[in-house]
């Protein structure tokens, strides 16, 4: 392509569709991620409401019970692949070069393959839910987010496509990855130490970390699975001396680590909002990089506490449950860093602060029904309940994609130049909130009594607690619209944000980011600068 | 900006990665319907392998102009050298997910299936059935007794490692040799050493794969050891395919770095692409060593 | 949809009311075994430690909003992480939380070191799931060498509602299991993953194809003990209720000489020549248990996922063929096709091929006799 152009007078902007569809800037690329995770949220979102409208109710409401396995599993794979995922990466492409002091990622053009795997991954999977409708597209996938063969393996062709999407997401994420990782290590300004560096990028250094680590064994798993289903292998068959739960440990070997890949960036988040608002830096900030390193070291090992059931050698399992309840320590390390950066602080309580406080509180809760979950014995009644789905959204909704709402909140006028609209910006949070907890904490209760998760229909006994789940699940559900709206309104317009909107900044952070107008230039540092 | 003034480098807008993501779009969603007999899939593939084809042609080409040109300073060098590394450890877990799986067969779960071990009584469903490494003859054949059809084709013979395993490993060790051979040339600037050990190293790799080829034909029609031949059968061809598949990669490149050598495009100070070669085919070669270990060997 | 509109506004009526509420179950149903009730146990100690560090973090995070905020006029102390807590609390907290931990797994270590020890068992259950339904084998009950064995299913809603069982709760034939007994169950599945899942008797492990999992229990309360299949299996997961029902030994020893005898006449039956009636009438029964969940009751299957009957080129054609895909098995472009040679037996298998070949228009006249079936095994 035009390599005659070269970066001397640092081009400008440039038009039209080319700017998107051929970017090698960190902005743009950064904000394609976010929209795509928007929209997909708003996808997986809809789906999530299926699921709760079916649910509202005892019997079947809408759908047939293996179109809601089906509606179930691409909820699941949409709102962590396509939404948490691109969104984490999308803060990191347009906050880390500005935050370190560099002009851009340091491989622009992988940054924008691995963003444009993502929608030809989204297509797959948008292939493999419409093929059950159409005459000889086979079976649909029914065996949740998990794929657990020999279930997987009896799916029809969508599952194909399921494992393709989901090689295609691998790819995206690892690329990603690199991409982060090397920016992080390569492409700090003079002065910028790794001990100076914004504690955001640490986050997202060890979650790229992870997912370069954990990511490519997704992909060799699901690889077997292809093989098994078409190709007469018999990875996961026992009459060829195979065993099905050894994709169960291929599976968590990456699903588990892929849990604190979704936590870890909103944990970044916070540690730069709860400073900002507290108006004091960063309680304990040598403590959290050792925390972050033991809870990277951690995660790689503790994968089989999902498969407490599947019969462990009692050996493995013992071992198992002692490092996944140990994960509260590094965990616990970041929650007091939070509480002691409020401490004898000087708080305000603007939109990205409300939700840091509500995750300190949600989040720990999910953490501590985490622990109940790793004890094994208890895991043997709680597995496979609502509990578990209760203990996860806890974690996933709070811990990642809350903490990205506060992201986008704290950093949307850096970006755009505006304040949103803190009014409603509030009362988002407000509704966001309720409905939240009202659709998942009866969840608890309803999985203690004995309701399986992935059903499509409920003995009458659970029948209140969920619809009293469904109902908040629609406030819930129709509070993103608000986030929509005041999302909109603020790229179209508002008060005209200052180079540094939030007071707080200056004694909270260490970035470079705010050294920049706002809305930064097309290029973030076109020269270096020096870190003080 | 060239070189060394502490400015970056910034490719301009590019339409490769676009071209990729539909190249792979198209290739995967050809293979999902082919497997699944339904027709088109076939042009699918086709499509998508020549754009793939296509659009490495074209993207290296952009990045081979643009080193030459020199618009890569010291640090773009460096971030490039560091994004391969992650990449290739990458790639040491994909494999790892392989010997992994072959581990937790061989020690965990198939002693189970034959009576031994935490879970043992599970062999209360294939009575009779005993575990051994290579596995040849599969557990269901219980149940074929009683006459069940076969689904998994017994092993008449397990591979061997002292014939053409050993002489690949040979092969492959000395061809590591011959490109680091190669890259003392480079290093001192004797371009006939540098294209010279390239073309060893070329023909060592693909006289590795025609033996590996050759070895999968006695395999099939001789010892009956298949894809379909049950649990060995699966982890020998996955383990040994995947890594051929990155040995045709490997050497691949390496005709590419050859041309380029030919071509004297490398300098002593700047010659990232040679050196991002030959760690993969490194990595490549370290595979292969713990594959003819843990596979063949023991 | 009016439908909806009334029952949900019913339902939100009896929420508000207080009797509702009574009924609301917020815990794991009272225990009825050993090992459950001290599962219970240590459920509800993890769930104190759980609410009262949830009570230090919300009070930790009351206080510092009333106190530390800037509206009130608090200046940030900029110099509180130089404080000895500061300084020392990356130590002191992990500590703290290492100890809690380490309580936490000491318990749950003895807990489930009693779960994993070996039992000296008097009653041996093998589970077995299929999709989706439940055969329960006493191993050490046995007719001719062959051990009593039953298969159970959900009870249809109409026969539910008729006996006032609840729905999705309830089965043809619950497994019947004697009190202060130690009793060792085995599970293992045949086709994908079940878990058989009883929160009040057992401790639950994974039903895996070729696999066989160990659970025990020792039940202490007579009752009627309900559960169902807690991993997911596909479409009808939902529908794979367990029914235990826990009787003194006596009662035991009388139900399973019953069965000992059902099984003899059983046996009887599948050797002699059956007549068309005979076959058609068991042959519908077979069906219905067996086949129903998936081929549909009109024989029609479900498009894409399970191939219509109904007049389909194996039901109408050669009865070799026919029986060979029943006993086998088969593999193809829908899925998985469950091999039925070690879940019915000869008689079972004739009938429900005669009645396929004959209900829902297939009318080929074909009988088929126990006989032909065995003679393909
Ligand atoms: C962001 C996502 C996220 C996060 C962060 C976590 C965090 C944790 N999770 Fe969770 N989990 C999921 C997402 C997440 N999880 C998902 C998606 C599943 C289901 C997958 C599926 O099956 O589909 C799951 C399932 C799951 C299971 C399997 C349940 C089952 O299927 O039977 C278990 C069992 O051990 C578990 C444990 C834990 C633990 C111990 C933590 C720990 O990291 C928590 C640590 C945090 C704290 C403990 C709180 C803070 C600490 C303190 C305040 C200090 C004091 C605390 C103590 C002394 C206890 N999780
Ligand atoms: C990051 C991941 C993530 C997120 C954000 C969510 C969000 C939600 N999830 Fe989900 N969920 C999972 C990950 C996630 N989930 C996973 C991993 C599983 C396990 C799957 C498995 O078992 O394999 C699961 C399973 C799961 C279940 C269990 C089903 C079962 O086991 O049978 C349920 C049931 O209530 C549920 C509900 C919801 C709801 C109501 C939301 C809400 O937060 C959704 C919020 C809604 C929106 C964002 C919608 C946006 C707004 C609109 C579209 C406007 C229209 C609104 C209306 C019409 C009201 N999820
Ligand atoms: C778990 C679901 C399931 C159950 C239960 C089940 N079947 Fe099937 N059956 C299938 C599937 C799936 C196929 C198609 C297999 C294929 O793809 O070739 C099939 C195919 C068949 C066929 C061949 C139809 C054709 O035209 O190719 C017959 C006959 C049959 N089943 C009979 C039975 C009988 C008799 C029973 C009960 C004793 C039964 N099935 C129970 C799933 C089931
Ligand atoms: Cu059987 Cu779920
Ligand atoms: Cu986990």
């Amino acid at each position: 392509m035009s390599t005659t152009a070269v970066a001397e007078e640092h081009h400008g902007a440039p038009s039209g569709l080319k700017r998107w569809l051929f970017s090698t800037n960190h902005k743009d690329i950064g904000t394609m991620y976010l929209i795509f995770a928007l929209v997909m949220m708003f996808t997986g979102g809809a789906l999530a409401m299926l699921i709760r409208a079916e649910l509202f109710m005892p019997g079947l409401q809408i759908m047939q019970p293996d179109i809601y396995n089906m509606i179930l599993t691409d909820h699941a794979l949409i709102m962590i692949f396509g939404a948490v995922m691109p969104a984490a990466t999308g803060l990191a492409n347009w906050m880390l070069p500005m935050m370190l002091g560099a002009p851009d990622m340091a491989l622009p053009r992988l940054n924008n393959l691995s963003f444009w795997l993502l929608p030809a991954a989204a297509a797959l999977l948008l292939t493999s839910m419409v093929l059950p409708f159409l005459p000889g597209g086979g079976a649909p996938v029914t065996t949740g987010w998990t794929l657990y063969p020999p279930l997987s393996v009896q799916s029809g062709m969508g599952m194909d496509f399921t494992i393709f999407a989901i090689h295609l997401l691998g790819a995206s994420s690892i690329l990603g990855s690199i991409n982060i990782v090397v920016t992080i290590l390569n492409m700090r300004a003079p002065g910028m130490t790794m001990m100076k560096m914004p504690m955001f990028a640490w986050c997202m250094l060890f979650t790229a970390l992870l997912l370069i680590i954990v990511a490519p064994v997704l992909a060799g798993g699901v690889t077997m699975l292809l093989f098994d289903r078409h190709f007469g292998t018999s990875f996961f068959d026992a009459a060829g001396g195979g065993d099905p739960v050894l994709f169960q440990h291929l599976f968590w070997f990456f699903g588990h680590p892929e849990v604190y890949v979704m936590l870890l960036p909103a944990i970044g988040v916070l540690s730069m909002v709860i400073p900002t608002f507290s108006r004091k830096p960063l309680f304990g900030y040598k403590a959290l990089v050792g925390g972050l390193i033991f809870l990277f070291s951690l995660s790689l090992i503790v994968w089989a506490h999902h498969q407490y059931t599947v019969g462990m050698s009692p050996l493995a399992t013992e071992y198992f449950m002692i490092m996944t309840i140990v994960i509260s320590i590094p965990v616990g390390l970041m929650i007091l860093n939070f509480l002691m950066t409020m401490w004898r602080g000087a708080m305000t309580f603007e939109t990205p602060m409300l939700y840091a406080i509500s995750i300190v509180i949600m989040f720990s809760f999910a953490g501590v029904t985490g622990v109940m979950l790793a004890v094994v014995p208890a895991d043997m009644e709680y597995h496979d309940t609502y509990f578990v789905v209760a203990h996860f959204h806890y974690a996933l909704l709070p811990g990642a994609l809350f903490g990205l709402f506060a992201g986008v909140f704290y950093w949307l006028p850096k970006w755009t130049g505006h304040m949103y609209d803190e009014k409603l910006g509030k009362i988002f949070f407000w509704w966001n909130i309720i409905g939240f907890n009202l659709t998942f904490f009866p969840q608890h209760f309803v999985g203690l009594a004995g309701m399986p998760r992935r059903i499509v229909d409920y003995s009458p006994q659970f029948a209140e607690i969920n619809m009293l789940s469904s109902i908040g699940a629609f406030i819930f559900g129709t509070s993103h619209l608000l986030f929509l709206y005041i999302v909109i309104k603020c790229i179209r317009g508002g008060e005209k944000a200052g180079d540094m909107p939030w007071e707080g900044a200056k004694a909270g952070t260490t970035g470079l980011e705010w050294e920049l107008p706002s809305p930064p230039p097309f290029h973030s540092y076109t020269t270096p600068p020096v870190v003080r | 900006m060239t070189s060394g003034d502490g400015h970056y480098y910034i490719p301009e807008g590019s339409p490769w990665p676009i071209v990729a993501t539909l190249g792979v779009l198209l290739l995967t969603s050809g293979v999902a319907l082919t497997v699944n007999d339904v027709g088109g899939g076939g042009l699918f593939i086709i499509i998508g392998l020549l754009t793939m084809i296509y659009l490495f042609y074209a993207w290296f080409s952009d990045v081979i102009h643009e080193s030459m040109s020199g618009y890569y300073n010291e640090e773009v060098d460096r971030s490039f050298r560091q994004g391969m590394i992650w990449f290739i450890g990458s790639e040491v877990f994909f494999f790892m997910a392989f010997f992994g799986s072959l581990f937790y067969i061989r020690v965990i779960s198939g002693p189970w299936l034959g009576g031994e071990g935490w879970l043992g009584l599970s062999n209360m469903l294939h009575e009779g059935f005993k575990f051994t490494w290579p596995l040849s003859i599969q557990p269901e054949d219980v149940a074929q007794a009683a006459g069940a059809p076969e689904k998994y084709m017994d092993v008449k013979e397990p591979m061997g490692a002292w014939g053409i395993p050993a002489l690949n490993t040979l092969l492959l060790l000395s061809s590591g040799a011959t490109v680091t051979w190669a890259h003392w040339g480079l290093k001192k600037r004797d371009n006939r050493q540098l294209v010279l050990g390239l073309i060893l190293t070329v023909t060592l790799g693909l006289l590795f794969v025609a033996a590996q080829a050759y070895e999968y034909g006695h395999a099939y029609h001789e010892l009956g050891l298949t894809l379909n031949s049950g649990i060995y059968g699966s982890l020998f061809f996955m383990l040994t395919g995947f890594h051929g598949f990155h040995v045709i990669i490997g050497a691949t490149m390496l005709i590419v770095i050859l041309l380029r050598a030919m071509k004297g495009h490398f300098s002593p100070e700047h010659h990232f692409a040679f050196e991002a070669v030959a760690w993969y085919w490194h990595f490549v070669d370290v595979v292969w060593l713990g594959l003819f270990t843990f596979v063949y060997l023991i | 949809m009016t439908k909806t509109l009334r029952a949900g506004t019913g339902l939100a009526l009896s929420l508000i009311s207080g009797a509702a509420l009574a009924e609301w179950k917020f815990d794991f149903p009272e225990p009825a075994a050993d090992l459950t009730e001290q599962i219970t146990h240590l459920h509800h100690m993890t769930s104190w430690i759980a609410f009262w560090i949830m009570v230090v973090i919300l009070a930790v995070v009351g206080y510092s909003i009333f106190r530390f905020r800037k509206s009130v006029g608090y200046q940030a102390d900029q110099e509180f992480h130089h404080s000895w807590w500061g300084r020392w609390s990356w130590v002191v907290v992990p500590v703290i939380v290492l100890g809690i931990d380490l309580s936490i797994a000491g318990q749950a270590s003895k807990t489930f070191a009693q779960i994993e020890s070996p039992i000296e068992p008097d009653l041996t259950l093998k589970v077995i799931g299929s999709q989706w339904k439940w055969t329960y084998e006493y191993v050490d009950h046995t007719v001719d060498g062959k051990p009593v064995r039953f298969t159970s299913t959900l009870l249809p809603k109409e026969e539910a509602e008729k006996q006032g069982e609840p729905w999705l709760r309830s089965v043809d034939k619950p497994v019947v299991l004697p009190v202060n007994k130690n009793i060792r169950i085995l599970n293992t599945a045949t086709d994908v993953l079940h878990n058989w899942w009883v929160p009040q008797v057992a401790p639950k492990k994974d039903a895996i194809p070729g696999y066989i999992n160990e659970t025990k229990a020792f039940i202490k309360r007579e009752g009627v003990y309900r559960g169902q299949c807690a991993e997911n299996c596909g479409r009808g997961h939902a529908f794979m209720p367990i029914v235990v029902k826990a009787v003194s030994e006596e009662a035991f020893n009388q139900w399973i000489e019953e069965q000992k005898q059902q099984l003899a006449a059983a046996a009887e039956a599948a050797a002699k020549t059956w007549s068309k009636e005979e076959l058609l009438a068991r042959g519908e029964e077979v069906y219905k248990k067996n086949c129903m969940a998936c081929h549909q009751a009109n024989g029609m299957g479900v498009p894409n996922v399970f191939p219509a009957l109904k007049g389909s080129k194996v039901a109408t054609g050669p009865v070799e063929g026919h029986i060979k895909v029943v006993l086998n098995g088969r593999t193809g472009s829908y899925g998985m096709m469950p091999p039925w040679r070690d879940i019915l037996n000869d008689g079972e298998i004739a009938a429900v091929i005669t009645y396929e070949r004959n209900a829902w228009g297939n009318d080929t006249g074909d009988l088929v006799q126990p006989a032909d079936v065995g003679a393909q095994r």
